[in-house]
C-alpha cells in the first residue's frame, strides 16, 4: 500500500491534501468538519492585525462560470480576509491544533507592510501551536487596494523584505503565497527565496470578471449595480497554475524550493499532476466549496490506487517527476511525427472532428466515404495537431499515434527520422546554432 | 369509490362512466409532460452539435435540430422556435406527435453512444410552447401578390401550405369538410398527445399571419366541385387526407359494436366529458399501426377491462413503432400477432366475440392456416388502414391521375391537372403518412405554387 503521508518543510500531515486559506477554513466549526472528513491539513483563513476586523460586502461574494449541465468550472470571489476578531481565531486555532495534533494547521497572515505589524502578530500565532505560517501576498481584491495582499506580491522587493522579517521573528516555517497577477512568476518566487522563505505556495486567485448582467449592465457578482474584479479559481485556472508551478520548479534559481500547489485541484488526478510538476503537496478550495469536504476521500483513495498500480511507494517517488520533461518550445523534437487515429468501433458519428478539421485546421478528416457517413483521418493531410482528439466527445475514440522511425510520413513523403532535432539547429531558423545543444532538463 | 366504482368498471357491454372523473383526468393527461426550464437546459446540454447532424437528416421537414437545441442552451428559446418554424410551422404539434423514436431520436449519436438520445421532441416542444404562448409571430407577410389559392383540407398539409402561401403574399382560402380545422391533429390523434385543445391553438397561431380564410363544413364534391376551384382561384392545393376506412372483409362485420377506430378516436377527441363516451368491457382492435395503438390504449384508459390488438403479421411487421407498442403494453393492452379476422360473432345483433384465423407467411405470401381462435368481445375496432376516396375528385370534371388509389404527384407536388397541387396522406409521393411528412409536402407544394404564380403570372 502506498504511503501518502506528507512532510512539507517539516510540517507533517497524514496526506498531502490541505484546505487552502479561504472560507472553508474560517473557523473551528468548518475545520473540525474537514478533519473529520479526512483532510490532511488546513491553512486557516487569513488573519489580519489586531483591532476592528475587516468587513465584507453584504451582497453576493461569488461569481461563476459553468460548463455543460451547469457544472461549476470557475468561481470568483470578492471576499476579504477573515472578518472575525483575531483573538477568536487564535483561540480556535489553538483548540483545534490541540485536538487534532496529527493534522497540519498553518496560519495565513496578512498585515500591513510594516516590520512592527509582522513582529507583533507572529508571536501570537506561534503561541497557538500552529505548524507554520503562510504569507498572503496574493489576494487580488480589496486588501490590495490597502497596500496588502497582491499589492505586496506584485513587488518582488516587498516580498523579500517581508519574508526576511518573518524569518527573523518566528521559528515557524514560512510559506510565501504568490499571486498569479504578474507577468513572470519566477521573479516573486526568486524574491521569496532570497528573503529566506521555506516554501512558496501558488497560485492565489486571478483577477477576473465572471459575467456581465445584460439587463443592468453591471459586472457579476453585482453589488447594488456595481461590480469589481474578484479572484478567480476552480478547475478553469488549473492549467495556468500548473504552468506557474512548473516554471518555478525548473527555474535554475529556485529549483528545489518546496512548492505547495494550488489552483483548481478537484480530483486525485489533479493533485498527482501538480505534484509531478514539483509541488510537495496541494491545497484545495473550490472543489470543497462545490461538493463539500467528502471529496477528500476520493482524492486519498485515487492517489493511493494510482501509486499502488504504478509502484510508487511514497510521495517522494512522484514529486517533481514531470519537471525535467517541461522544456522550452525550441527544444521540442521536430522529427517526432504523430497522426490522429479514429477508433471506428468507438466512433459515434457526431462529425465534430471532421468539421473542426475542415473549417479550422487541415482538412484531414473525411465526412463521407463511398457515400456513407464515415470519419477517418487522411494521413497525407494530418499534421498531428490533436484538435480532433480534443473536440471528440468520446474518451479514447481518437488517439495520437506516433510514427516509428523509418516509417513514411505520407504528408511529407519522407521517412520519419530517428534523430532528435530541434529548432535551434533547424535550417529555417536564422538564429540556428552550428552545433546541437543539449536539451533542457 | 370502493364497490360502486368496481361495479361500474366491469359493466358488461359498451358503457360509459367506467371510471371516476379523477381517473379520466389522470389517464388522459399529457403523455410527455413539458420540460421545465431547468430540464430543458440540462437536456439541451446533452446535444453534441453534430456536423451534418443525423437527426436533421432524419427529420422529414429538415429542421436544423442542433441549432435550435443550441439556442435553447444559450437562453434564446424564441430564436430556437424560429429555427423550428422556418422549416415546420406546425413544429408544436410535431413535437407532440412525431414518432421521434423512428426519426430524429433514432439516429441521435447519443442513442448510438448510450442508448439514450437527446430528447429532441420534448426540446422542440419547450421552444415552440414559449413562442406560441407569447403568440410571437416570426413571419411578416410579403406584399400582396393579388393571387388567390384554394386549399382543400385544413389538416397538417393544408395548414402548412396555407401559411407558406400567405407568407409569400398570396390570399388563401382553406375549405374543410369538418366542423373544426386541424384535420387529423384535431380528430385523429390520441388525446393524451395533444392536451389542452392544442390543435386549435396551433390553427390560431398559424392563421395569425393573416391572409388565410378557413371555411369549415365545406366538403369537396358535395358543397363545391374541383372545377369551381380551378375556375375561381389561381391555384389549388389538395390536402384532404384519407376519407375511407378499409373493411375487415370478415363475416358479420355489420354487427352492432363494430366501429372504425378513426371514428372512435375522433369522437374521443371531441368529447367534453370522457365519462359520456361508452367503451366495451372487452375490446378487440384489428390492425397493427398507430391508429390501432391509439384506439387500443384509449379504450384501456377509458376503463375497458381487456383490450387486445390482433395483427395478421408478426411484431416486426407492425407499422406502430416500438415505442408505441411498449406504450400499449405498459397500459395493459395485449398485442397478438399472426391472427386475421374471420367472423364477427353477434348475439342479438350485438357483438359478442370475434373468430380469428391464425396466419403464416410462406415466402412473401400470407395465408390462413385454418386454425381458429375465438375471443370474447363486446366491441371491435377496425384499424386496418384508411383509403383515399376519389369520388369527390372524379365527379368534378376532369379526372386526376391516381396511383395505387391515391393522387399521383410529381416531386414538387403537382398533380396531372393544371393549376392543381396535392400533398399529405391523399397522395402517393414516397413520404410516410405522418403529420410531419404532410407538413413538408404542404410547405414544398406551396413553394412550387409560389414559383408558378410569380414566374408565369398565372399558374
Amino acid at each position: 500500500m502506498a504511503d501518502i503521508r506528507n512532510d512539507f518543510v517539516g510540517i507533517k500531515s497524514p496526506n498531502p491534501f490541505w484546505l487552502a486559506s479561504a472560507p472553508p477554513t474560517d473557523k473551528a466549526y468548518n475545520v473540525i468538519r474537514a478533519f473529520k472528513a479526512g483532510w490532511g491539513g488546513v491553512v486557516w483563513k487569513t488573519l489580519g492585525e489586531e483591532g476592528p476586523p475587516v468587513v465584507n460586502v453584504n451582497g453576493p461574494r461569488y461569481g461563476a462560470i459553468w460548463g455543460a449541465d451547469r457544472r461549476l468550472l470557475g468561481l470568483n470571489n470578492i471576499e476579504l480576509i477573515t472578518d472575525r476578531d483575531l483573538q477568536t481565531n487564535l483561540r480556535e486555532m489553538k483548540q483545534v491544533k490541540m485536538e487534532w495534533p496529527d493534522r497540519a494547521l498553518v496560519a495565513s497572515i496578512m498585515v500591513p507592510c510594516e516590520e512592527n505589524a509582522w513582529k507583533a502578530i507572529l508571536p501570537l500565532v506561534e503561541e497557538t501551536g500552529a505548524d507554520g505560517i503562510e504569507l498572503n501576498f496574493g489576494c487580488p481584491h480589496g486588501m490590495s487596494e490597502r497596500g496588502m495582499g497582491a499589492a505586496v506580491g506584485q513587488v518582488p522587493e516587498y516580498i523579500e523584505m517581508v519574508v526576511r522579517w518573518c524569518k527573523q521573528y518566528t521559528r515557524m516555517p514560512v510559506i510565501t503565497k504568490l499571486t498569479p497577477n504578474i507577468t513572470d512568476i519566477r521573479k516573486p518566487a526568486r524574491a521569496a527565496k532570497a528573503g529566506g522563505t521555506d516554501a512558496v505556495s501558488l497560485i492565489n486567485t486571478i483577477n477576473s470578471i465572471t459575467g456581465v448582467n445584460l439587463d443592468s449592465f453591471s459586472p457579476e457578482p453585482m453589488i447594488d449595480g456595481k461590480g469589481t474584479h474578484g479572484g478567480y479559481c476552480g478547475p478553469a485556472v488549473k492549467p495556468i497554475a500548473m504552468n506557474m508551478v512548473a516554471e518555478i520548479a525548473r527555474d535554475p534559481e529556485t529549483r528545489g524550493l518546496p512548492i505547495s500547489g494550488i489552483g483548481g485541484i478537484t480530483t486525485w488526478r489533479d493533485a498527482a499532476e501538480f505534484m509531478a510538476l514539483g509541488a510537495g503537496n496541494v491545497q484545495v478550495c473550490t472543489a470543497a466549496m462545490t461538493y463539500g469536504f467528502k471529496i477528500v476521500q476520493e482524492m486519498i483513495s485515487g492517489l493511493e490506487s494510482w501509486m499502488d498500480e504504478k509502484g510508487h511507494r511514497s510521495l517522494g517517488d512522484i514529486v517533481g517527476r514531470a519537471t525535467p520533461n517541461v522544456t522550452d518550445w525550441q527544444y521540442l523534437n521536430l522529427n517526432y511525427v504523430a497522426k490522429a487515429h479514429i477508433d471506428q468501433d468507438a466512433c459515434i458519428q457526431c462529425g465534430r472532428c471532421h468539421i473542426a478539421c475542415e473549417d479550422t485546421s487541415h482538412q484531414a478528416i473525411t465526412s463521407m466515404v463511398d457515400g456513407v457517413r464515415h470519419f477517418e483521418v487522411m494521413e497525407d493531410e494530418c499534421v498531428g495537431c490533436n484538435l480532433c482528439v480534443n473536440v471528440c466527445p468520446v474518451d479514447g475514440c481518437i488517439t495520437m499515434e506516433p510514427l516509428a522511425a523509418g516509417v513514411m510520413d505520407q504528408r511529407t513523403g519522407k521517412p520519419v527520422s530517428p534523430v532528435y532535432a530541434n529548432w535551434t539547429t533547424h535550417p529555417n531558423n536564422p538564429m540556428a546554432k552550428p552545433k546541437m545543444p543539449e536539451p533542457a532538463e | 369509490m370502493g364497490t360502486c366504482m368496481a361495479t361500474a368498471h366491469f359493466k358488461e357491454g359498451i358503457a360509459g362512466e367506467r371510471l371516476s372523473p379523477a381517473e379520466y383526468a389522470d389517464n388522459f393527461s399529457d403523455l410527455h409532460p413539458p420540460l421545465d426550464h431547468h430540464e430543458a437546459l440540462v437536456e439541451s446540454d446533452r446535444c453534441y452539435f453534430c456536423y451534418d447532424a443525423p437527426c436533421m437528416n432524419a427529420c422529414p421537414t429538415s429542421i436544423d435540430i442542433p441549432l435550435f437545441i443550441r439556442q435553447i442552451s444559450t437562453g434564446n428559446p424564441l430564436g430556437s422556435a424560429k429555427t423550428i418554424f422556418d422549416q415546420n410551422i406546425l413544429g408544436g404539434m410535431c413535437a407532440r406527435v412525431c414518432p421521434t423514436e423512428t426519426l430524429c431520436e433514432e439516429v441521435c449519436v447519443r442513442e448510438i453512444a448510450e442508448g439514450k438520445p437527446v430528447q429532441i421532441g420534448r426540446l422542440q416542444r419547450y421552444a415552440t410552447d414559449i413562442a406560441m404562448e407569447e403568440n410571437k409571430q416570426f413571419y411578416p407577410r410579403a406584399a400582396s401578390t393579388g393571387r388567390t389559392v384554394a386549399v382543400v383540407g385544413a389538416g397538417p398539409a393544408g395548414l402548412a401550405a396555407a401559411h407558406r402561401l400567405a407568407r409569400h403574399g398570396h390570399d388563401v382560402t382553406v375549405l374543410d369538410a369538418r366542423a373544426k380545422a386541424g384535420g387529423l391533429n384535431e380528430y385523429g390523434i390520441a388525446a393524451y398527445k395533444s392536451v389542452d385543445d392544442f390543435a386549435q391553438a396551433e390553427v390560431d397561431y398559424v392563421t395569425a399571419i393573416g391572409g388565410i380564410d378557413i371555411q369549415n363544413g365545406k366538403a369537396l364534391g358535395v358543397d363545391y366541385q374541383l372545377a369551381d376551384l380551378v375556375r375561381d382561384y389561381d391555384a389549388v392545393f389538395l390536402g384532404m387526407g384519407l376519407g375511407g376506412v378499409n373493411a375487415l372483409r370478415a363475416e358479420g362485420e355489420g354487427a352492432d359494436g363494430v366501429a372504425n377506430a378513426v371514428d372512435f378516436i375522433a369522437e374521443l377527441r371531441q368529447a367534453s366529458d370522457l365519462g359520456s363516451l361508452p367503451v366495451g368491457r372487452r375490446v378487440v382492435v384489428i390492425g397493427g399501426g398507430m391508429t390501432a395503438i391509439d384506439a387500443a390504449v384509449q379504450s384501456k384508459l377509458l376503463g375497458a377491462e381487456e383490450v387486445t390488438i390482433c395483427y395478421r403479421r408478426g411484431q416486426e411487421h407492425m407499422n406502430a413503432s416500438e415505442f408505441e407498442q411498449d406504450l400499449a403494453a405498459a397500459n395493459g393492452v395485449t398485442i397478438r400477432h399472426w391472427l386475421q379476422p374471420k367472423r364477427v360473432i353477434a348475439d342479438g345483433g350485438k357483438v359478442s366475440g370475434i373468430e380469428l384465423e391464425y396466419t403464416a407467411l410462406t415466402g412473401e405470401t400470407l395465408a390462413g392456416t385454418g386454425e381458429t381462435i375465438t375471443l370474447i368481445a363486446d366491441q371491435v375496432f377496425k384499424a386496418i388502414g384508411q383509403s383515399f376516396v376519389p369520388g369527390a375528385l372524379n365527379g368534378s370534371g376532369a379526372a386526376i391521375e391516381l396511383d395505387g388509389g391515391r393522387i399521383k404527384v410529381d416531386a414538387e407536388g403537382r398533380t396531372s391537372m393544371a393549376k392543381v397541387w396535392a400533398g399529405g396522406d391523399c397522395v402517393v409521393d414516397g413520404r410516410e403518412d405522418l403529420t410531419v411528412s404532410a407538413v413538408a409536402a404542404g410547405r414544398d407544394a406551396a413553394e412550387s405554387i409560389h414559383r408558378a404564380l410569380t414566374s408565369n403570372g398565372r399558374a
